[in-house]
């Protein structure tokens, strides 16, 4: 709605200010457009952050409409709950502490005092000072509303990485009398395969191993750098003495795998753990007796 | 018709952690537009290869999703993953199996290429690297802008 009232607008200095975000409302994101919080979080075009930015005045606006300046729980910041929570949480990931993160926030509220008070010029000191007051409040709620959010967030962020480190941890199971193997489950980057060639190799070693079992069935992606990381553990298993079966390859994987080119002919590979299992005791010369129904056993 | 939502986003490509959830975007996506366990499996792997050659190569970047629909009618995802990084030199070499510029296995790149139907790359040496595919849920519309 355009509206242009004169600086002497009566009603109370919260409606004051609402007029004013209203009036101002693409000085005001133009101005935030520029600030590191905006600037840094929409990259691909200023036009963007200015975009979000009007998306914040409004909800001021709104907020203040309602004549709810000190609440955070008003309705009017329901709408930018999400985009302050994506924006707090870019910054955080971008390496800055909560406190920085506040304190850009923070500095969200001088471009816009400045401008209200340009704007209130002749008015008296003592509006002045309850319209500025407005405002940094207004500022205030809008800051705890979204360290709120973004402290909710790098809780929901701390849950997911807990469930991928109970993911790291390797168990390395003895199946037979130097048979060992190891259920890959989830996610298997840099870090972590370094981790699961160390257990695996570890347990080689103590064990007196001399086949050890990789169940990849837990693995949701293979790509080439899991592939190599598979093959680097096989070597490594070789040179310490013990053969490596890979284990659990999905028809879905084989057929990725195949199609990505990867190689794994130096791999020995069976269907299931239980194949591998197999072919290991076969190996090491064990007798294995499948006990039928009729209780004649046979190989 | 499938919404946008849960399929249109851009995702950060800033460490191990982004790619953990640029592939569950992916799969969550491909499963959304209704590709089969393989094709959504070969998506993944994709994207796997590709954002990490953001991450790796490119000095981080971002990955763009967006659900795409030929006037045929059919159903595609298009990722698109873009860095500001070195560029990449040659491009025919850097596409050839086996060849990398540290370390890896060099099948990234072209493995990408033969899991996608579409696969197109834009790089220039000291202006970044864009590369973008698109597979489609039932046939492939060919042929379409090559490499
Ligand atoms: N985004 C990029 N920016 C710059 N160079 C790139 C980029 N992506 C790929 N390259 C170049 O292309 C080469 C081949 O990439 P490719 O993904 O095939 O192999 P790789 O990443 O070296 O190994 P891996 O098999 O583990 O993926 C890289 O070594 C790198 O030099
Ligand atoms: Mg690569």
């Amino acid at each position: 709605m355009p509206e242009h009232e004169a600086a002497g607008s009566p009603g109370t200095p919260t409606h004051a200010v609402r007029d004013f975000l209203r009036r101002r409302r693409e000085q005001i994101a133009q101005r935030w457009a520029d600030e590191p919080l905006f600037r840094t979080v929409f990259t691909v075009s200023r036009d963007e952050a200015v975009e979000a930015g009007k998306v914040v005045v409004d909800a001021l606006a709104q907020v203040a409409d309602a004549q709810r300046v000190e609440d955070p729980d008003a309705a009017g910041f329901t709408g930018v709950r999400e985009q302050l929570a994506r924006m707090g949480a870019a910054r955080s990931r971008a390496g800055l502490s909560t406190t920085q993160v506040s304190s850009e926030l923070a500095a969200l509220l001088p471009p816009v005092d400045n401008l209200l008070v340009a704007d209130l010029e002749g008015e008296t000191p003592e509006r002045l000072r309850e319209c500025t007051t407005t405002l940094s409040v207004l500022l205030g709620t809008l800051r705890l509303v979204a360290m709120q959010t973004a402290l909710s967030e790098v809780q929901a962020l701390i849950d997911r990485q807990r469930l991928q480190l109970l993911e790291v941890a390797t168990p390395v199971i003895k199946l037979w009398d130097g048979i060992v193997a190891v259920p890959l489950i989830g996610t298997l980057d840099s870090a972590r395969s370094q981790g699961v060639m160390e257990t695996l190799l570890n347990a080689v070693v103590d064990q007196h191993a001399r086949f050890a079992i990789l169940d990849i069935t837990g693995v949701p992606t293979v790509d080439s750098l899991v592939a190599q990381h598979l093959m680097k553990t096989v070597a490594a298993a070789r040179l310490m003495g013990a053969e490596c079966v890979v284990s659990g390859i999905r028809p879905a994987i084989a057929q990725t795998i195949v199609h990505l080119g990867l190689d794994l002919g130096t791999v020995k590979t069976r269907a299931s753990l239980a194949d591998a299992l197999g072919y290991c005791l076969h190996e090491l010369g064990a007798n294995i007796v499948n006990v039928t129904p009729d209780g004649a056993g046979h190989r | 018709m499938h919404t946008a939502a849960g399929v249109e986003a851009r995702l950060p490509i800033r460490s191990d952690m982004d790619l953990v959830w640029v592939r569950q975007h992916v799969r969550q996506a491909a499963a959304l537009l209704g590709f089969g366990l393989v094709d959504q499996t070969k998506l993944v792997t994709a994207a796997s290869e590709l954002a990490r050659n953001t991450l790796v190569h490119g000095g981080g970047g971002r990955m763009e999703a967006a659900h795409v629909t030929t006037t045929g009618g059919i159903d595609g995802l298009r990722l698109t993953f873009s860095d500001s990084g070195p560029g990449i030199v040659d491009l025919d070499r850097a596409l050839s199996d086996g060849y990398t510029s540290g370390g890896g296995l060099g099948m990234g790149l072209g493995g990408a290429r033969r899991l996608v139907h579409d696969f197109a790359v834009d790089s220039a040496p000291g202006s970044g690297t864009t590369v973008r595919v698109t597979s489609w849920v039932s046939r492939p519309p060919r042929p379409r802008e090559g490499v």
